[in-house]
């Protein structure tokens, strides 16, 4: 386990003093921070917003269903239906080009308030799952997906049917045109390294750690104190938060929603995402997401320029997917934790 | 009628864990049959019995693992019948298992840990705990008292299985107990382990009560004031272990019959 034996090896915060060893063992991911926060400087736009903050938005999404997943060993796939309720619900509460069904209030009103309704759906979703495993749990979850996108498909009065909303722009505050290029790179950086960190930070935390405890035996977490059920719920609402973020940045880049944009394909892509990238570490998801960006975007050109139809780009995703599943079930990650596993000496135990 | 349920309740009010005519069906099998049981605090009791008498059922009944089909359990004089398992660990019950049922992609001091943090506050804390904090010693104290400090910061998944089960005790400790249900705690251990088992139940403060299921009666009859003998789901006998030993029912049906 190379990802959390570096880089969260305790239960018990450093001590002061230990900055030096703080910042040795994130070395990696320090220094993919800092590239990210200096890719502005040598990046187009269409790097930036379109591959780039593409993938950290989606990413969150991605990283919202690893924490439910990778800690919790509960499969939701209602996590890009949560993003959605929170997109819909900013173009809702806020300013789109349907006048006659946004309500145009100020983006510090409809931005947290869609956050919350999304919050509150997610944490429903996760009560009504809370009390079954497995597969119970992806088929529950998957009826909510289901029935949402449904919803939005056929109901005019709110969602607007499937045209769905356009011209969704990020807000303009403290004298930032958010929706320009270079800061709404920033803002998606912002949140999607907060979530990250907060992730990292949580999975060591009593209520992380007891969320693994959760994943690795119920009934035994019962038989040392703890409300397994209220611990699941308050885990679908932490993610929930993160996917939500996620749903409004997405909504902001893409300028628009619609029922497509959380469809069973979209629903699905979140599982492939994170399953591809590992579920094993936070870092995963955001791996994940990177890949399929970059495979949505450029195999289709890849395709024809071989002289293939560029449709099947779904069909190599596919592909990818059951090769990762077969030789890797813990995903990219997993073959990068072997590999370098094999480069160190020492491999079996984890310090504390 | 009133009387009668005045005299019951006086009879319970002093008990630590109190049965009546717990009964418990898996389908039409019946695991417990009418079991009626009362241990004081602080007393240490055998249950002793055959594969499929029902002591592990009996403990579940207990612990709300799987509640009674009918009958009540008290636990120091409150109805617990129908309260889930984490309420009465809070309140001060704890148990192992007799098959480990541990944490095995956690290490073995995450695994102490969660059993101290769950009987305390904070087990929903966003912040980390810190290396000074007084959990972090009682975490470390238990690993030293069943010695894994060795094997402390391994995942359980790769401990042999000597070493899982006295994690399945250690995590039985936590915390401030007030009755313990071991289930064949000493089943899979080494006769020194064994040894270091029976230093760690009589070292236990006196007013920890304990049920203990053993089949080992080198353990059990040394570790006991009381032993409760089950069959087919029911109590057959109730004694002294002196007693228990040389009772010609308990010969036949459990101390001669050559049992697994
Ligand atoms: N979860 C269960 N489902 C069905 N039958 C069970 C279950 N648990 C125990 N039993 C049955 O109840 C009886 C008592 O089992 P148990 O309490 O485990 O006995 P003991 O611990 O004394 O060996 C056995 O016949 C067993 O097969
Ligand atoms: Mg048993």
């Amino acid at each position: 386990m190379a990802l959390t034996e570096t880089s969260t090896p305790s239960i018990a915060a450093p001590r002061g003093g230990a900055l030096s060893r703080w910042v040795s063992r994130h070395a990696a991911i320090l220094l993919l921070g800092l590239i990210l926060v200096l890719l502005p400087a040598v990046a187009n736009e269409f790097l930036l917003d379109q591959i780039v903050g593409w993938s950290l938005a989606l990413g969150m999404i991605a990283l919202s269903l690893m924490f439910l997943a990778g800690y919790g060993g509960m499969v939701s796939l209602a996590q890009m239906t949560i993003a959605g309720v929170a997109g819909y619900m900013v173009a809702v509460l806020g300013a789109s080009s349907l006048p006659t069904i946004s309500l145009f209030w100020p983006w510090w009103v409809a931005t947290p308030l869609a956050i919350a309704i999304a919050v509150v759906f997610g944490t429903l979703s996760g009560a009504l799952s809370a009390r079954t495993e497995g597969i119970y749990t992806i088929m529950i979850t998957l009826a909510i997906a289901a029935a949402f996108f449904y919803l939005t498909l056929q109901n005019w009065p709110i969602f607007n049917g499937f045209n769905g909303f356009t011209t969704i722009p990020a807000p303009h505050f403290w004298g930032v045109n958010w929706r320009a290029p270079v800061p709404l790179y920033y803002l998606i950086l912002f949140f999607a390294a907060s979530s990250y960190g907060a992730v990292v930070y949580i999975s060591r935390a009593p209520f992380g750690l007891a969320l693994q405890g959760v994943r690795d035996n119920p009934r035994r977490m019962e038989a040392i104190g703890y409300n397994v059920a209220a611990h699941r719920v308050a885990a679908h609402a932490f993610a929930a938060l993160i996917a939500a973020i996620g749903g409004v940045l997405l909504v902001w880049l893409n300028n628009q929603i619609s029922p497509f944009s959380i469809s069973f394909e979209r629903v699905i892509d979140v599982l492939v995402i994170a399953v591809v990238g590992g579920l094993g570490h936070p870092i995963g998801a955001f791996v994940g997401a990177i890949i399929y960006v970059i495979l949505r975007t450029f195999a289709l050109d890849a395709l024809l320029a071989v002289g293939l139809d560029g449709r099947r780009f779904q069909t190599i995703i596919g592909l990818g997917f059951l090769l990762i599943v077969l030789f890797s079930p813990d995903g990219v990650i997993g073959l990068w934790r072997r590999w370098s596993a094999r480069l160190r000496a020492n491999g079996g135990s984890r310090r504390l | 009628m009133s009387t009668i349920a005045e005299r019951m309740a006086a009879a319970g009010a002093g008990a630590a864990i109190e049965l009546r005519g717990v009964t418990r069906l898996f389908g039409a099998l019946a695991a417990l049959t009418d079991i009626t049981l009362s241990v004081r605090p602080g007393e240490r009791r055998a249950v002793l019995g055959s594969n499929g008498a029902g002591k592990t059922t009996l403990l579940n009944c207990v612990t709300g693992d799987f509640p009674p089909t009918s009958g009540t359990v008290r636990f120091f004089g409150e109805d617990v019948t129908i309260l889930p398992p984490h309420e009465r660990i809070r309140r001060g019950l704890r148990r192992t298992y007799q098959i480990s049922l541990l944490f095995q992609r956690l290490t073995v001091r995450e695994n102490v840990y969660l059993a101290c943090r769950g009987v305390s506050r904070g087990r929903f804390s966003f912040l980390r705990t810190r290396a000074g904090e007084a959990i972090m010693q009682s975490v470390a104290d238990l690993i030293a008292l069943v010695h894994l400090e060795n094997v402390a910061d391994r995942l359980v998944g790769e401990l042999a299985h000597g070493q899982q089960r006295q994690l399945e005790i250690a995590l039985a400790l936590a915390g401030a107990p007030r009755f313990i249900l071991f289930d064949e705690p000493a089943a899979g251990l080494s006769p020194t382990e064994r040894g270091d088992l029976v230093a760690i139940l009589t070292a236990l403060p006196s007013h920890i009560g304990y049920i203990i299921i053993e089949h080992d009666m080198d353990v059990a009859l040394r570790v006991v004031e009381s032993v409760t003998m089950m069959h087919n789901g029911r109590i057959f006998k109730e004694g002294a272990p002196a007693e228990i030993e040389t009772d010609p029912e308990v010969q036949r049906l459990y101390l001669g019959g050559g049992h697994g």
